[in-house]
């Protein structure tokens, strides 16, 4: 079966956007083929520095022919509706049939030949690509990330003609603009088109172009002794920059070494797309660099690596002015800078922000025992090298410069390490910061990032979180969860924000409408932390109702929310738990169905009663002996040794609603049973909602 | 076309460049004689841009960046630089050919080294213009800045000009492979171009940070902002708005607010609101100068 071949060649595709574009080119076009009816056998499409490739074996000649039945007017509708329907259908009265009092056209449409149905989606591909951002160029109308120099179109071997917007289809393609012969090279199919392109240095597909670079980039390393630094992000944005790529490996000044190596690394990736290289036998970075060039130079390399080298060098010295002046600056300065940056309009400055947190790390340092006086100062300086030039330079570094410049100016080691630390975690995946002070320090920061925001009705919505609050809350949530038994700090109320709650009501009353309350945004925060508690919950594979039956308990304690969720996925998962969940399902519905009706029956259970069944006196003291047990174990939060008070329940509660007829005509029978489902729902319920949990 | 004998001093670049982009059919201008902090605020790359007129030029804009200045003593960054530029409308087919061509003239035999398009949307919010193209690379250095204008002046374009601004003084250390820019041959025989720039950098830096009086700036910006309307409002002897000179008082109220950020006397929330007067005045200017064009068609 024949085979369609479509290459849209242009001028250099950004990197970033040749996979999406791969990815988008395969949906529009088997999209709109399938939509005709057509089937075929595989469909591949590549993306590379200067071109957009689709091939589809198997696709037959022609669309099937069609049958559609199409609904028109009622009989009885006037005139000109049928007139109309006519006229859309080109059928005439008599070749209608009518079912139930509706006329319907039966339309047959002969297939269309691929050719045609390829031609006109070609056009509409180009016409409606989603690029990120596109252009026009010259005098012409049509939009394309770059512009479109020509459009190769095969099916079975043969040009599909059209036109688009000036550019006609052909059977030519174009190889490496520095490698190749410079030759239009005239292709037959797709194995002739990949094979010429190789032979004239492209490699078609990202996959080989990456596979390239790492052996190649890996084996000049090791010829030296030395390894790559991996970075896989890096790695996909050079294999969209060259059709042929060619790791180089280049000499770097060794004295730039006594810079910070983030400093180093991200220079010279973020400006240079360089990969870092490592000295296995000794620390840090080796004086090296590796460069994927798009050339195969012809003096092997040596002009473009001594090139390189020294367009790094005029970079790395950038680095080290900066380094220098920032140094001759200090920590003074930049945080006197910070009283003119404005946080947010409705926040003030970043230095009040400071205050804040400053005040704040104090106080938590002072709840957990952990030098306010350090707490405060590394709080302090935090935000100050916001103003050096070097994270001026590269935003990323905020906060590791101010740990350099801290030790550098004879901080202690603590406060240093905080200033370095107090971002993280940046996500589920970062770790945690380490010392007592930093962690205060990273609280206090998140803390007040959320009380700020919340104070002025700014809660992330949708995929929208333009202040990464919904981080800042994970970071919270996490450092109490995972350095629980280290800070004895557990729940959300334990960081109470209260030496700035009065900076957040004015915040507060300069952008809302609602009275504000000290309780209300202290409630807000604890709902925005249990919903990413939730979330976290649900990620590490937590069921959500699960989750709720814990949370309707009230309980603000992060570290006890956790095991008590824990105790009770495990609960629920063997025989007894399942059972006792039908079991208290339909305690609570028999009661719900009574309060409907009324008050219903509270206070002790009666036993020894003439003609009490059996079961029902055993569910009694079995409910009393479970309560007993419960409470104990909740009082040294052994929430697993209450799931087995509760598992004893079970046995009881299934022959009790086997045996005993809950309804009974006498009325001291039926109040007796109705208080002891009563119990058995309160002592449940004492370990979680089970009303929430579903099954 | 010279195949690296003798590197280019900075002047044969310049003339080679000059020779190269006349041939394509180039008008070659001088520079314009207004403070510019780049070559595209020349008008004949920022005004020319607009309409639907073919249009060919090629230039060398001094171009002044206050707050760059290190007292000649940072040997990448100046001050005071040239950047040549190449405006074609529209933009040929073969654009690239015809850079990478320039980029042969002068010496830069692609073989040898990496020459790279690397994404880079261009956009200068003090004038409302944007354009999609790259930096080009050579050698993981950026050697010019390759635009296909979409927006001038906050108005979509009628047709498409293609820009090349080459950053003469980088173009030149890399051709020479000199470090610092002071070490730059400026001619063949040996005139540095620290003889003819440093003393001007260390001069100039001193004014930029600590010499012009800001309440002296402030008011001359008012004063050029005020000339902009008025002579927008008049016309000339056919009729026709006072665009050009409407468009220097633009340049002149653009330099004097650099001169202010450099003095460190515009505040981080005054910031957008003085790039936004100025946008406003460009695209005054462009809407004048595009109604101007179609009254004459």
């Amino acid at each position: 079966m024949p085979q369609l071949l479509l290459e849209i060649f242009s001028e250099e595709i950004p990197a970033r956007m040749q996979q999406g574009a791969a990815r988008d080119l395969e949906r529009m076009v088997s999209d709109r083929l399938k939509a005709a009816g057509l089937t075929w056998d595989a469909l591949t499409t590549y993306a590379g520095p200067r071109r957009l490739t689709l091939v589809i074996d198997g696709l037959p000649a022609a669309t099937p022919d069609r049958e559609e039945e199409v609904k028109g007017p009622r009989a009885s509708a006037p005139e000109q509706a049928l007139d109309g329907f006519l006229r859309k259908t080109g059928l005439t009265r008599d070749q209608l049939t009518e079912r139930d009092g509706v006329l319907f056209a039966v339309l047959s449409s002969k297939g269309r030949a691929t050719t045609d149905l390829v031609a006109e989606t070609v056009d509409q591909v180009i016409r409606t690509f989603p690029w990120p951002k596109s252009m026009r160029w010259g005098s012409g109308t049509l939009r394309w990330v770059r512009p479109i120099k020509r459009i190769l179109c095969l099916f079975d071997g043969k040009v599909v003609p059209f036109e688009i917007d000036g550019i006609p289809s052909d059977a030519i393609t174009e190889g490496h603009r520095f490698l190749g012969s410079g030759q239009l090279l005239k292709v037959s199919d797709f194995v002739d088109y990949r094979t010429q392109l190789e032979r004239e240095f492209v490699l078609l597909d990202v996959a080989d172009r990456k596979l390239r670079i790492l052996e190649q980039a890996k084996a000049a390393c090791a010829a030296r002794g030395l390894s790559l630094v991996d970075d896989d992000g890096l790695l996909d944005e050079v294999a969209g920059l060259a059709e042929w790529p060619t790791p180089i490996l280049g000499d770097m000044d060794p004295q730039f070494l006594a810079l910070p190596p983030e400093v180093v690394r991200l220079s010279m990736k973020v400006h240079q797309k360089y990969f870092a290289v490592r000295d296995p036998a000794k620390e840090g970075l080796a004086p090296n660099f590796l460069v994927v060039a798009n050339v195969e130079a012809t003096d092997g390399g040596k002009a473009l690596a001594a090139g390189n080298s020294r367009v790094l060098s005029a970079r790395l010295n950038d680095a080290r002015f900066f380094w220098d002046e920032d140094q001759k600056v200090g920590f003074d300065a930049w945080n006197a800078k910070l009283s003119g940056v404005t946080f947010h309009a409705k926040l003030g400055t970043l230095a009040e922000r400071v205050e804040r947190i400053e005040r704040q790390a104090r106080t938590l340092g002072r709840q957990l025992n952990i030098s306010p006086a350090l707490s405060g100062e590394a709080a302090k300086l935090s935000k100050a090298d916001l103003a050096s030039s070097m994270v001026g330079e590269f935003p990323e570094l905020q906060g590791t410069m101010g740990g350099y410049y801290a030790r550098l100016a004879g901080y202690d080691d603590a406060v240093a390490d905080a200033i370095r630390d107090h971002y993280k975690p940046l996500g589920p995946n970062d770790s945690l910061p380490v010392g007592g002070v930093s962690t205060v320090v990273a609280l206090a920061d998140k803390l007040d990032m959320l009380m700020s925001f919340l104070a002025i009705g700014e809660k992330p919505t949708g995929s929208r979180d333009p202040y990464a609050l919904r981080r800042a809350a994970l970071g919270v949530i996490r450092i109490i969860l995972e350095r629980d038994a280290f800070l004895s700090l557990k729940s959300i109320t334990d960081v109470w924000p209260g030496p700035n709650l009065l900076a957040y009501q004015k915040a507060w009353e300069l952008s809302r409408d609602d009275d504000y309350s000290d309780i209300k945004l202290l409630d807000e925060l604890v709902d925005f932390i249990r919903d990413r508690l939730t979330v976290l919950l649900r990620d590490r594979g937590q069921r959500h109702d699960l989750v709720a039956a814990v949370f309707a308990l009230g309980d603000d304690d992060l570290v006890r929310i956790v095991r008590r969720v824990e105790a009770l996925a495990a609960f629920l998962a063997t025989d007894d738990g399942a059972n006792l969940l039908a079991g208290y399902k339909r305690a609570s519905n028999i009661l719900r169905a009574e309060e409907k009706k009324g008050p219903v029956p509270t206070g002790m259970v009666q036993t020894g009663l003439p003609n009490q069944p059996e079961p029902e006196t055993v569910l009694a003291f079995a409910v009393g002996a479970a309560r007993t047990a419960v409470e104990t174990a909740l009082e040294t939060e052994d929430f697993a040794a209450a799931m087995t008070a509760l598992a004893g329940l079970r046995a009881p509660v299934d022959r009790f609603f086997e045996d005993v007829l809950v309804n009974s005509d006498v009325a001291e029978e039926r109040d007796n049973r109705l208080k002891l489902l009563g119990q058995v729902r309160d002592v449940m319920g004492q370990v979680a909602d089970f009303g929430q949990i579903a099954g | 076309m010279t195949t690296s004998t003798e590197p280019l001093a900075f002047q044969d670049l310049i003339l080679t460049l000059h020779r190269y982009w006349g041939e394509q059919g180039c008008a070659i201008l001088q520079p314009y004689d207004i403070e510019v902090g780049a070559g595209t605020l020349h008008p004949a790359t920022v005004l020319r841009a607009l309409g639907t007129k073919p249009w060919k030029a090629a230039y060398v804009q001094p171009s002044r960046r206050p707050g760059d200045g290190r007292y000649g003593e940072n040997p990448n960054r100046l001050q005071h630089y040239y950047q040549y530029q190449v405006i074609l409308k529209p933009n040929p087919d073969n654009l690239q050919e015809l850079y990478l061509g320039s980029l042969a003239a002068i010496g830069i035999d692609p073989k040898l080294h990496d020459i790279r398009f690397v994404e880079d949307d261009w956009e200068n919010p003090t004038v409302g213009a944007w354009g999609l193209g790259w930096e080009v690379w050579c050698d993981g250095m950026e050697v010019t800045q390759f635009t296909y204008f979409q927006g001038v002046g906050g108005i979509e374009v009628d047709v498409v000009s293609g820009e090349l601004t080459y950053g003469l003084e980088r173009l030149a250390m890399y051709v020479q492979g000199v470090d610092n820019v002071y070490d730059l041959k400026f001619t063949k025989e040996g005139l540095t171009y620290g003889e003819v720039f440093l003393e001007n950098e260390r001069q100039q830096s001193e004014a930029n940070f600590h010499g012009y009086d800001v309440d002296g700036l402030k008011r001359r910006f008012e004063d050029m902002v005020a000339e902009v309307s008025r002579l927008l409002a008049m016309t000339g002897p056919q009729g026709q708005p006072l665009v050009l000179p409407a468009y220097d008082q633009v340049l002149k109220a653009s330099h004097l607010f650099n001169l202010m950020d450099a003095r460190g006397a515009i505040a981080v929330a005054e910031r957008q609101s003085y790039i936004g007067r100025i946008r406003e005045l460009c695209k005054a200017c462009a809407l004048a100068y595009v109604e101007r064009e179609r009254a004459e068609a």
